[in-house]
């Protein structure tokens, strides 16, 4: 039979799969025809895997399968797969191709699931929009003159758009929640250490982390059950002290609900509040109850963390010099200066550059103290505040954006106004704590996403709230213009 | 040189000999093809991630307690940026503030030298330069990266300003040396580069409490080239000195080729590192277990063990010094020592004959201890038995000596008839001897031990040629 991929949930893939209505090849077909049909609308993906993906289904079409095997998922080119190319968005990587497959890649694989290909990115996860990328612009499902968010909208783009009904994103200061908030899809950034960032290319290595985008919460817990866990390649990563649960919650009798007002009137545009309104209604409608909380220091996050992850950027990216692979540019009579120069000025793009010469300023003798030990101080502040208000209530609710998805072009050359659509995100990275975004309404015909936070490890608690409110919201997460068969 | 006073710190950095390396599973070997022991890991690649080496910790542990360091309870990992072809990261990781050991000292000619610190970090990969004189950058062709060495466990020691000489640092870093082995942290080959020292140098009018300006002396590679370079650098800053100038800081190459002094970069070419917290380790937190398991795993240190020497065998100190310069040769002197029961003989040879720890089996060294102690050879054959058990390390001195007739001459009449022969052949002699000149004595004497070849004991033979004229 033919599959409709648009709307279509990883639970309801394994459905068809487990009653054999489709074939694990016609499922991976689907989804590649219609990446083959529609993508070169959206530039959602920089690179297939069509055989590699076919081959992989006829295995399990031929030997049997049980659970997600064979469920297709699209992953952010930042992933290191094996033997397969991954750029990090950036020019300096084209053809590199890794000797080793990253921890959530393996698990995945291990899981059976069947990964399509790498998804669109900003150059190392550094931006809001996916415009920062030296593979072309990603466009919104939602409306294609606007960004999907960034930097993982390749991946929130791939989901909304029935090009994979799950993607892996990474998520430094919003990477993840944002760019699913503006292409109204649920987005999980886990608690730091939850999933291994081994092979995760590198930006802020104290930040970084990995998460799924999927239609549904229960799919994002399906997909973030896979990947979760102690990896003995990341040190820095932690067994789960309880196994993630596949919510199926549908009150939220005795859930406290926090909200941070003062944050919230820096910057939200009123269409994204009144939707945030609307839901945080609703939720008191399934018995939660909603009061204020005090994040006394969150609004110093965003520029604590625009000195933070550029000065950890600023030695992560050093490695890129030209000398073991990716690119390489030289000229006759070139010292290996000139060789780095050369290949660092021709292979970075604009935005990586600021911040790597912004993280090398902020870490230079004399500017230390004021920059990054200011910043490291502020961070200390923001987790105690979290932990403070985390005393009061189960669940901090915010929206993930200030805004709906802006146009294309708008923002890219003011990096401060860039910066700025991570005001309510980058908190949670600060003070290293899960968040999920899911899509609450719409506000200019565009999607608003609802971001739901708790303290380290409460994904479960996250996902049975998040779960609960999507089924009260009943948000249609299939773009109309799409479901119309316009695109 | 009397109205200046050197002033000396070291910073020693030590190769640790664990399987693996400091971050990733690599074998850690010296002398392997180039590029043969690497990684994803330690070639720098994307998205890897270090992982600390549990054996490098233990042995940075037990450094520090050699050192009489206090080991941290919590410490931690700091990133140290650099540009540059053998660091593959283009940071080395390192320890910055917080290092696992602190403090210290160790004894030197009963001086406390204090130890400032010593941290774990990882070794860069070393640069092969090709086509220009002697293997130098300088003149190179191109430059080729052997990533075997890199990511090598390595500990860096960092002295305190007490050292006072040159000599001084020698016998410093020998006792070091001698204390790492003695251990089992390393394998202390300066030629192989297991232990690399640079030294921070500068000098003070005599009884002055600053300091002087200090120059750091890079990387020498052995201690002898170790002493020159400092007795050159500390000339020369008193040459500028006692000119009127005043010394730059800087950090300088000493050739021992050409005893000259290269500069390599002034103060202001100095790197500024941007040091920041190593955001892919979580602190190390060595338990009070794990310190006091490793703290038990400790053989006796050469410091001890020099006292003991002094103190159980009666040895004077520069003995119990020389003897304990390596470990290997105060086994063998105290083999030497039990077997011989006389200690005193035994350091004697065995610091006299260097090469008796790798030639001679201690049983073999003892018997020729114990036949001089019997009086059945004299010291002169005593020496020529040694060189025969060289030659045959497994024979039996006694049987040696029984074979070649080494025996000595003991019977007083057939050292009688010989004196008497030689004041018979000799009259020149015998009259200036009578006339005063008693040194003639020893001519006489030698004429015996020459007939002897050697088996007879001198003073006999003199006191003999005493009763007769």
């Amino acid at each position: 039979m033919t599959v409709e991929t648009l709307g279509l949930t990883a639970e309801r893939c394994v459905e068809l799969l487990d009653a054999r209505e489709v074939s694990c090849r016609e499922l991976v077909e689907a989804y590649l025809d219609r990446i083959g049909a529609h993508d070169g609308d959206f530039n959602a993906f920089v690179r297939t895997r069509r055989d590699l993906a076919l081959a992989e289904a006829d295995a399990f079409d031929r030997d049997g399968r049980s659970g997600l095997q064979g469920v297709p998922i699209a992953l952010k080119d930042i992933l290191c797969t094996r033997g397969e190319e991954t750029t990090a968005g950036s020019r300096i990587l084209a053809g590199h191709k890794p000797m080793y497959d990253a921890g959530a890649v393996t698990r995945v694989k291990n899981a059976g699931m069947i990964p399509l290909g790498k998804t669109n990115m900003d150059e190392f996860a550094m931006g809001s929009s996916t415009e920062h990328s030296a593979y072309g612009v990603t466009h919104n499902p939602w409306d294609p003159t606007r960004v999907p968010g960034g930097s993982s909208g390749g991946s929130a783009a791939a989901v909304a758009a029935g090009f994979a009904p799950l993607a892996l994103g990474t998520d430094t200061g919003g990477s993840i929640r944002q760019p699913a908030a503006l292409c109204g899809v649920v987005g999980l950034k886990p608690t730091y250490g939850a999933v291994s960032r081994h092979g995760l290319i590198a930006f802020g290595s104290s930040l970084d982390q990995v998460g799924p985008f999927a239609l549904t919460v229960r799919d994002a817990a399906l997909a973030f059950a896979t990947i979760a866990g102690r990896d003995h390649c990341d040190s820095t990563s932690v067994e789960l002290s309880e196994p993630v649960r596949i919510p199926d919650r549908e009150d939220l009798a005795g859930v406290r609900i926090g909200v941070p007002t003062k944050l919230l009137d820096q910057g939200v545009e009123p269409g994204v509040r009144a939707s945030f309104d609307a839901s945080l209604e609703v939720a008191e409608g399934l018995g939660a109850s909603v009061s204020e909380v005090e994040l006394p220091h969150a609004h110093h996050g965003l520029p604590a963390y625009y000195l933070i992850a550029p000065a950890e950027a600023s030695a992560n990216l050093a490695r890129f010099d030209g000398v073991r692979y990716g690119l390489r540019l030289e000229e006759p009579g070139d010292t290996v200066v000139d060789m780095y120069g050369r290949t660092r000025s021709s292979g970075f793009g604009a935005e990586v550059k600021r911040r790597i010469m912004l993280g090398t300023y902020v870490l230079s003798a004399g500017y230390y103290d004021a920059y990054y030990g200011t910043a490291l101080k502020v961070r200390t502040l923001i987790r105690q505040d979290f932990d403070r208000a985390f005393g009061d209530v189960d669940v901090i609710a915010m929206p993930a954006s200030p805004t709906v998805a802006f146009t294309i072009g708008e923002r890219v050359d003011d990096p401060w106004a860039m910066y700025a659509c991570d005001v309510l995100t980058v908190p949670l990275n600060l003070a290293g704590l899960p968040g999920i975004s899911i899509p609450c309404g719409l506000s200019e015909e565009l999607p608003v996403g609802l971001q739901l936070a708790g303290p380290p490890f409460s994904e479960n608690r996250l996902l049975d709230a998040a779960h609960a409110m999507e089924r009260a919201l009943q948000f249609d997460p299939v773009p109309p213009r799409l479901g119309q068969g316009v695109a | 040189m009397s109205d200046w006073e050197p002033v000396i710190g070291l910073e020693i950095h030590v190769q640790l000999n664990t399987e693996t390396k400091m971050f990733c599973c690599c074998e850690n070997r010296y002398g392997a093809d180039p590029n043969t022991l690497t990684c994803p890991l330690c070639l720098g690649h994307p998205g890897v991630l270090p992982l600390i080496n549990q054996a490098a910790v233990d042995r940075a542990i037990k450094i520090g307690l050699a050192l009489n360091s206090q080991v941290a309870e919590s410490c931690r990992f700091h990133r140290k940026n650099y540009f540059y072809p053998d660091s593959p990261k283009a940071y080395q990781i390192s320890q910055y503030d917080e290092p696992i050991c602190s403090g210290g000292h160790l004894e030197v000619d009963g001086t406390s030298i204090g130890i400032t610190r010593a941290h774990l970090e990882e070794d860069a990969a070393k640069l092969v330069h090709a086509g220009g004189e002697a293997g130098r950058i300088a003149g190179a062709e191109h430059s080729l990266v052997d990533f075997n060495r890199c990511g090598t466990p390595l500990v860096e020691i960092v002295t305190e300003p007490d050292i006072r000489s040159p000599e001084q640092a020698t016998r410093f870093l020998s006792l070091l040396k001698n204390t790492l082995q003695t251990i089992g942290v390393s394998d202390c080959d300066m030629e192989k580069g297991s232990l690399r020292c640079d030294a921070n140098v500068s000098v003070r009018p005599a009884g002055a409490t600053e300091f002087g300006t200090k120059t750091e002396l890079k990387n020498m590679n052995s201690f002898k080239f170790l002493a020159e370079g400092m007795a050159a650098e500390i000339e020369r800053q008193i040459g500028v000195l006692e000119s009127g100038g005043t010394v730059e800081q800087e950090t300088l190459h000493y050739d021992p080729r050409t005893g000259a002094l290269r500069s390599l970069r002034s103060k202001e070419e100095a790197h500024d590192y941007r040091y920041f917290p190593e955001p892919d380790l979580v602190p190390l937190a060595p338990s009070a277990e794990l310190i006091e398991r490793l703290r038990g795993e400790l053989p006796e240190l050469p410091a001890g063990r020099i006292a003991r020497f002094e103190r159980d065998y009666s040895l004077p100190e520069q003995y119990a010094v020389d003897l304990n310069a390596d470990a290997g040769v105060a086994d063998y002197f105290e083999q030497v020592a039990e077997l011989a029961g006389d200690p005193k003989a035994a350091a004697d040879w065995v610091i006299n004959q260097p090469t008796a720890v790798a030639a001679v089996p201690a049983s073999g060294l003892a018997g020729i201890v114990k036949l001089v102690n019997g009086g059945t050879i004299t010291a002169t054959i005593a020496k020529q038995v040694y060189g025969l058990l060289e030659e045959t390390p497994d024979a039996d001195p006694v049987v040696l000596v029984e074979e070649q007739g080494l025996a000595s001459i003991g019977g007083d009449d057939e050292l009688m008839g010989m004196v008497d022969e030689v004041i018979e052949a000799n009259p020149a002699l015998v009259e200036q001897f009578r006339g005063g000149k008693d040194g003639v004595v020893n001519a006489l004497v030698g004429q015996v031990m020459k007939k002897t070849q050697g088996r007879a004991d001198a003073r006999k033979v003199q006191d003999l040629f005493r009763s007769r004229l």
